[in-house]
């Protein structure tokens, strides 16, 4: 259909990789197949596709992270055989992957020459270059993180700059970035699409992956599209539009994505009254209403994950009282939080989410096996196996079957079955920490379809977003938060993301605030 | 969104894999098997395999308790010592005047609170199972030298002795006892939310605690029945040898968690069945008996035993990355 022919002009040597015809099979599952992939020198080449299309498949195979089983791939000039991630360093493809890929228990430094420590002496490591380069190359990237500090004890954020630092400290041709800013904040990201500008100065091809369409026409200057694991075009950026390329990953138009109808009813179900985590957060107070989709705006490390983690009884808080339907809810653990009717969606679905190892039947009953039991004591397999099938396809999660292990599903189709198993508990509260990051856009007018459907049924929602246009886009009213205070809340016919940022950035303190006091 | 096109093999796929972990280990024993019954002469005996099985069935049933324990990503080296202590209590119950059933029924109880306490040092302690347990093998040891003033006690009642001798429908009374804790713990890792509980602890704590699940609970609760296990192997095995021996159930641990492992469980946690325990320890079991009747010295088998051990988990991490 779409003929890359003016795209192709181009010599041979222009090309840093050009992959042809790769296909790679699973256990029951065909990822990629006959998927085509050239990058030039000194380009950004975008590749977008929906949750599962391949996309991270597609790159792991070009790091020796998986084996093709078919197709053939030149890297600079060269037909190789990248057969492990060794491999493809040393020819210098480099990816800051979805899932972070550091040693967690180590320093940021020693992750920085992870397998080849600079010695001192034949024994002894040499301790000072390892500090001073790595705080060397994170100074040069405007980072302002302690070399000494453990990998995790850093915010995500903050660990995927340090992945991102020392994929350029090690030098590359190729650079590989699946999804970067999903975790990042603004200002981050701005800070990444500066890096990303100087690599490509300096010749080095970059693949870059995202479902934030914007950014592929910000910075890219080609765009490849999979679908399904197939490849479908590849297209000079300049040569299309959102909604082609919209229409291109998920095989059809997407209207107004935040179109949906609210049901903000009188009836408060929830009342957060002066909540108080010492140095964490101060005075929250809301109320939120039946059906009503509370917004959480604020800058990424504002304490809104913490906020929403104390109303779940997951972290303790100091000060301040929670109400559910008119009665203090003395919440203390997830399970008594549960037990009322709350669900939460993590932030981190790997960690907080899913039970990685076991299956998707199992991750979306994990709330539910009480109550899905003969006398709490023997499991219904019927209604465990229809619970999960109704989830897989209500929410098309796309997985081989029920019994497939979850590590195994893409980033984006894991988060689905994080709001399944909740979703299965049939809420009452539904918080939701970052729903949407990492998936694509089909999946987001889904969710969002979703929120519609809950909100009907008298559901409540807590909504936490980064992305303010969805935050302005899905709720009825916005709680703004800085720096752990609340900043106001500002009802959906008064919110500009002008407005919102002023609040959120701390810059104003809007007599939003006062009008909340009075709720 | 359309829905994806399901593709069915997958489950297939992944059951007949399942079948090739335990495939194995089925084709394993029966190759031992063959050889033992061509070069031994004993092997093939009623009497032989009726002792053995008694054997396997004391080792086999702590290590059923032990398959919890590390599907949770622990793990109990206290076992061993609960077997000795449930053996010499409820031998000494019996020798002070209390009647069978209810020596038998405190000494199985006491073995479950003190599973029950490993599992509070572990939740309520956060000490780690590996050196929490590791203290509770040396504090029940020496509880047990002390009670029976490292002796052994004889002179137990006929009828509690009798017990490792008689069989049911021909099979051994222990191991009839054996099958009804297999099939008791079959069903409790695979049909109850207990079961999952076990398995999702084993994959993330986290996880678990935002899913609402009772850890504290669900821990206590595995390691009681690591303790109960250990305390009901403790008890027939004082049947078995007629005495109350001090030094019973050294080093018990080790072969629990040998047949784990060798039955497919991961140390990391969150992988492991009941069925796969159950013929590791048979195949420990088997190799030992088959190596007395070769004549094999003994210490030579504890190396091929180690030996087995690694080479079991490297064929199983090897097939696992080798997969397709
Ligand atoms: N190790 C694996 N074992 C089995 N199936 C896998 C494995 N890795 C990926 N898959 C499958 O391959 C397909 C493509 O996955 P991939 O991760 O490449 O998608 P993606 O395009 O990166 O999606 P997302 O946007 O959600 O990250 C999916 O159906 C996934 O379930
Ligand atoms: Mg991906």
């Amino acid at each position: 259909m779409y003929q890359d022919s003016m795209y192709q002009v181009g010599k041979m040597s222009d090309y840093i990789v050009e992959m042809k015809n790769i296909s790679k099979s699973f256990p029951g599952v065909r990822a990629l197949s006959n998927v085509n992939l050239s990058v030039k020198k000194g380009e950004v080449h975008a590749l977008v596709g929906e949750n599962g299309a391949g996309k991270s498949t597609l790159i792991k195979i070009l790091t020796g992270a998986y084996q093709k089983d078919e197709g053939t791939i030149v890297f600079d000039g060269k037909e190789v055989d990248v057969k492990d991630p060794h491999f493809s360093k040393n020819i210098g493809i480099h990816a800051v992957y979805q899932d972070i890929t550091l040693a967690m228990h180590l320093s940021v430094g020693e992750n920085f020459f992870l397998g080849e420590l600079p010695m001192s002496s034949p024994f002894t490591v040499d301790w000072k270059k390892v500090y001073s380069t790595a705080n060397d190359v994170l100074a040069s990237l405007d980072l302002k993180i302690d070399p000494h500090m453990l990998v995790r004890n850093l915010p995500v954020a903050k660990q995927e700059m340090v992945a991102i630092a020392k994929a350029i400290y090690e030098k590359s041709k190729l650079m590989i970035f699946d999804e970067p800013t999903a975790l990042l904040t603004n200002e981050e990201s701005e800070e990444l699409f500066k890096i990303i500008a100087r690599l490509k100065s300096e010749g080095i091809g970059i693949i870059y992956i995202s479902h934030r369409l914007e950014e592929v026409f910000r910075f890219c200057d080609a765009v490849t599209i999979l679908k399904d694991g197939r490849y479908v075009a590849t297209m000079p950026t300049k040569d299309t539009n959102e909604d082609e390329l919209i229409s291109l990953m998920v095989g059809r138009k997407i209207e107004e994505m935040y179109y949906f109808e609210h049901h903000n009813e009188p009836e408060v179900v929830l009342s957060v009254r002066n909540l108080t985590k010492k140095k964490v957060f101060q005075g929250i107070h809301f109320d939120l209403h039946k059906g009503e989709i509370l917004g959480m705006f604020g800058l990424v490390g504002s304490g809104r994950t913490d906020i929403v983690l104390s109303i779940f009884g997951a972290t303790k808080y100091d000060e301040g009282s929670i109400s559910f339907f008119g009665k203090p809810a003395n919440v203390r653990k997830p399970r008594e939080a549960i037990e009322l009717g709350f669900g939460l969606v993590p932030e981190n679905r790997r960690t907080q989410g899913l039970a990685l190892p076991l299956s998707v039947k199992i991750n979306i009953n994990l709330l539910q096996y009480k109550k899905i039991s003969h006398f709490g004591i023997v499991i219904d397999r019927n209604r465990e196996l229809s619970n999960a099938k109704s989830f897989i396809q209500e929410l098309s999660i796309k997985t081989p079957s029920e019994d497939a292990i979850v590590r195994n599903l893409s980033g984006g189709n894991q988060q689905k079955v994080v709001i399944g198993k909740c979703l299965a508990n049939q809420p009452k509260i539904m918080i939701f920490d970052e729903p949407t990051l990492g998936i694509d856009v089909g999946s987001k007018e889904e969710i969002y379809t979703l929120l519609e459907k809950l909100t009907k049924t008298g559901t409540s929602v807590i909504f936490i977003s980064s992305y303010l246009p969805e935050v302005i886009g899905v709720s009825d009213r916005i709680v703004v938060i800085s720096e752990g205070r609340q900043m106001g809340i500002i009802d959906r016919n008064e919110a500009t993301e002008e407005r919102i940022m002023k609040l959120a950035s701390g810059i104003e303190e809007n007599s939003a605030k006062i009008e909340s006091e009075a709720v | 969104m359309k829905a994806h096109q399901p593709v069915e093999q997958d489950s297939k796929e992944k059951k007949r894999f399942k079948l090739k972990t335990e495939g194995t280990l089925v084709l394993l024993l029966l190759v031992l098997a063959v050889f033992l019954t061509i070069f031994t002469r004993g092997f093939l005996t009623g009497n032989n395999l009726s002792n053995l099985v008694r054997q396997t069935a004391i080792n086999g049933i702590v290590a059923l308790g032990m398959t919890f324990v590390v599907i949770s990503g622990g793990i109990d080296l206290s076992v061993g010592s609960v077997v000795g202590f449930a053996g010499i209590l409820v031998a000494l119950l019996m020798k002070s005047g209390v009647p069978i059933g209810l020596a038998v029924l405190a000494s199985i109880s006491i073995s479950f609170l003190l599973g029950v306490a490993n599992g509070f040092m572990v939740f309520d302690g956060r000490i780690p199972p590996f050196i929490a347990t590791l203290g509770s093998m040396s504090i029940i040891r020496g509880a047990i030298m002390l009670i029976s003033r490292a002796r052994m006690i004889a002179g137990l009642p006929k009828p509690f002795l009798d017990f490792a001798q008689t069989t049911y429908l021909g099979l051994p009374a222990l191991f009839v006892v054996w099958l009804v804790l297999i099939l008791f713990t079959i069903f409790l890792t695979k049909k109850t939310p207990f079961g999952r509980n076990v398995y999702t602890i084993g994959s993330n704590l986290e996880v678990a605690r935002l899913s609402g699940i009772n850890i504290r609970f669900t821990t206590y609760m595995i390691y009681g029945l690591s303790g109960l296990m250990a305390g009901i192997a403790g008890i027939l095995m004082t049947s078995r040898l007629a005495n109350g021996i001090p030094t019973g159930g050294q080093g018990y641990e080790m072969d629990a968690i040998a047949s784990c492992v060798i039955g497919g469980a991961s140390l990391s946690g969150a992988e492991g069945t009941i069925l796969g325990t159950v013929l590791g320890a048979v195949i420990i079991a088997t190799l030992r008996n088959g190596g007395n009747l070769l004549g094999i010295d003994p210490f030579i088998l504890q190396i091929v035993n180690g030996v087995i051990i690694v080479a079991a988990v490297y064929i199983d991490q090897y097939r696992k990355a080798h997969q397709k």
